[in-house]
């Protein structure tokens, strides 16, 4: 990795697990490239802390390239740092200055509890997605490919809403820690299609209902979200769930009266 | 199939604070046309024929309960939101950086919404609790124009008056796109437009409101 000029001081949040209370620390980050990462230059301030024996800091990662949905960090106020439509793994330090001061934190929702330092629980997603995220097939032979039709259009759509990573920049970009973005965007991605039709009002009605019970906050369309998600998940797709969730409330009401 | 209760779940009390806020909108534009007969400028001759038929007619009485009922349950819900929010965030960040992704507006909703609160206590005081619980006016000793001359000849009253038409004014630049968008009414071609009649209306209602305490307090509409 080639070496660079960039010399940094990083206010990092320290904290040792779930139960007990964080800190934050500060860190020298010296000789970093403006060409690598931002997970580049935390391995390099990690792998100085371990020569001298010190605990290194613990965050999230996997693909390194925008896709797993890993990287939780929230720098210098923003999630994922001041780039739009990109991840942590993406943001390269030439977004930055020599001398700057930046300050990373790990989301904040009582629904993401912080397991050490940057890394934080994401399973109440995994939950929301158990709860209704999925389509039923039939076990058997392998049918043959494209033999339902999708319009065009609708299949544009769901596209655009299975770009969603499940990173949760969302939540942490929100001021009321809400999860609408990214439930709306797995709603809409299964409800846009043919093969997402036979579950279609029972999802709306129980990923909603695992997400209220995760204890996220209530959307008010500020709008964070869109505008800091790096895949840029469109608030139609908000809306799309809220006409999806009230007739779903009325198709419920005629089944079982 | 899981039961779920509508009105408990988070897009139900959206859905209900989105119809809720739509019903004060359409209650605004009518209590501004009302009040604007003033502008005619012929002694409140015209405004009073107005404010005597919205304080005697039928079907308008009925609808100032479900008017009460609507700001109650607006106000009910904003708050439960509001404490529901805080709770979901317990440990806040150092830096946020929120002009970088929405406006502030936006983000004060609840702020705002209190001072229009505590303007309605006061607007309320000065108008309605005269209207219906005294004889000031039902005795024909006094006109509705005449109080209102009366209530704007103080000057701190004009200012409190004209600085809460400015939270209502930013209350609905975010309110009524938003509001639309909670009721799942987003479209390509229709939502640009909602939103700039949402920015039209969230100007022009608070200042023609606004515009009411100045000319009476200056005289020159008498
Ligand atoms: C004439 C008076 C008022 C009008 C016309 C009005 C209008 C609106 C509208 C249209 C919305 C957007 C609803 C949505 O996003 O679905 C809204 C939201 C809100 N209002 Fe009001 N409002 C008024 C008074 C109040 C009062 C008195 C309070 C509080 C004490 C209040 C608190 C709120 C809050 C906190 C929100 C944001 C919650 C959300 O978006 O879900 N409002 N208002
Ligand atoms: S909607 Fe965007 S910000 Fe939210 S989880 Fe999906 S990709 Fe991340
Ligand atoms: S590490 Fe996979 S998206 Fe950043």
């Amino acid at each position: 990795m080639s070496h660079g000029n960039m010399n940094l001081t990083l206010k990092v949040w320290k904290q040792k697990n779930k139960d007990t209370k964080g800190r934050f620390e500060t860190y020298h980050a010296k000789g970093i490239s403006p060409d690598m990462s931002f997970l580049e230059m935390f391995d390099v301030v990690n792998e100085q802390l371990i020569t001298e024996n010190k605990e290194p800091i613990a965050f999230d990662h996997d693909c390194r390239e925008g896709i797993c949905g890993a990287c939780s960090m929230y720098i210098n106020g923003r999630p994922h740092g001041p780039k739009g439509g990109v991840t942590t793994c993406q943001l390269h330090m030439r977004s930055f200055k020599s001398g700057d001061t930046i300050v990373v934190e790990p989301w904040r929702s009582a629904a993401f509890p912080v397991i050490k330092d940057l890394a934080v629980d994401r399973s109440s997603f995994d939950r929301i997605i158990a709860a209704g995220g999925f389509v039923n097939v039939n076990t058997g032979n392998a049918k043959d490919a494209n033999n339902i039709l999708i319009n065009k259009d609708h299949a544009d759509e769901a596209f655009n809403a299975a770009a969603c990573i499940g990173c949760g920049a969302c939540v942490a970009a929100c001021k009321n820690s809400s999860a609408m973005l990214f439930v709306s965007a797995k709603v809409s991605q299964l409800a846009l299609l043919p093969q997402g039709q036979i579950e279609r009002e029972d999802r709306v009605l129980n990923m909603v209902k695992q997400m209220d019970e995760e204890g996220f906050g209530n959307c008010t369309n500020i709008g964070a979200c869109e505008a800091e998600c790096p895949k840029s998940i469109s608030l139609e797709n908000i809306a799309r769930m809220n006409r999806e969730y009230s007739s779903a409330i009325l198709a419920q009401n005629k089944l079982h009266h | 199939m899981t039961k779920s209760g509508f009105v408990t779940s988070s897009i139900g009390k959206k859905i209900l604070m989105g119809i809720t806020g739509l019903f004060l909108i359409s209650f605004l534009l009518i209590h501004c046309f009302i009040n604007a007969l003033i502008f005619f400028n012929d002694g409140g001759e015209t405004f009073n024929k107005g404010a005597e038929f919205m304080g005697t007619n039928w079907l308008i009485r009925a609808m100032e309960i479900v008017l009460f009922i609507g700001i109650f349950a607006h106000i009910f819900l904003a708050l439960k939101l509001t404490i529901d929010n805080r709770k979901a965030r317990p440990v806040g960040y150092m830096v946020v950086n929120g002009s970088a992704n929405s406006t502030w507006y936006s983000r004060w909703m609840g702020l705002l919404g209190t001072l229009i609160l505590m303007f309605l206590v006061i607007h309320l005081k000065h108008f309605w609790v005269v209207s219906r619980f005294t004889d000031e006016i039902t005795s024909g000793k006094e006109t509705m124009f005449d109080e209102m001359r009366e209530v704007f000849e103080n000057p701190i009253v004009v200012a409190v008056y004209c600085l809460s038409m400015v939270s209502l004014a930013y209350h609905l630049l975010h309110g009524f796109q938003s509001s639309f968008q909670s009721l799942g009414l987003n479209h390509k071609k229709y939502t640009p437009i909602i939103k700039s009649i949402g920015i039209i209306f969230a100007i022009l209602i608070p200042l023609i409101f606004a515009s009411m305490p100045i000319v009476m307090h200056f005289g020159i509409i008498k």
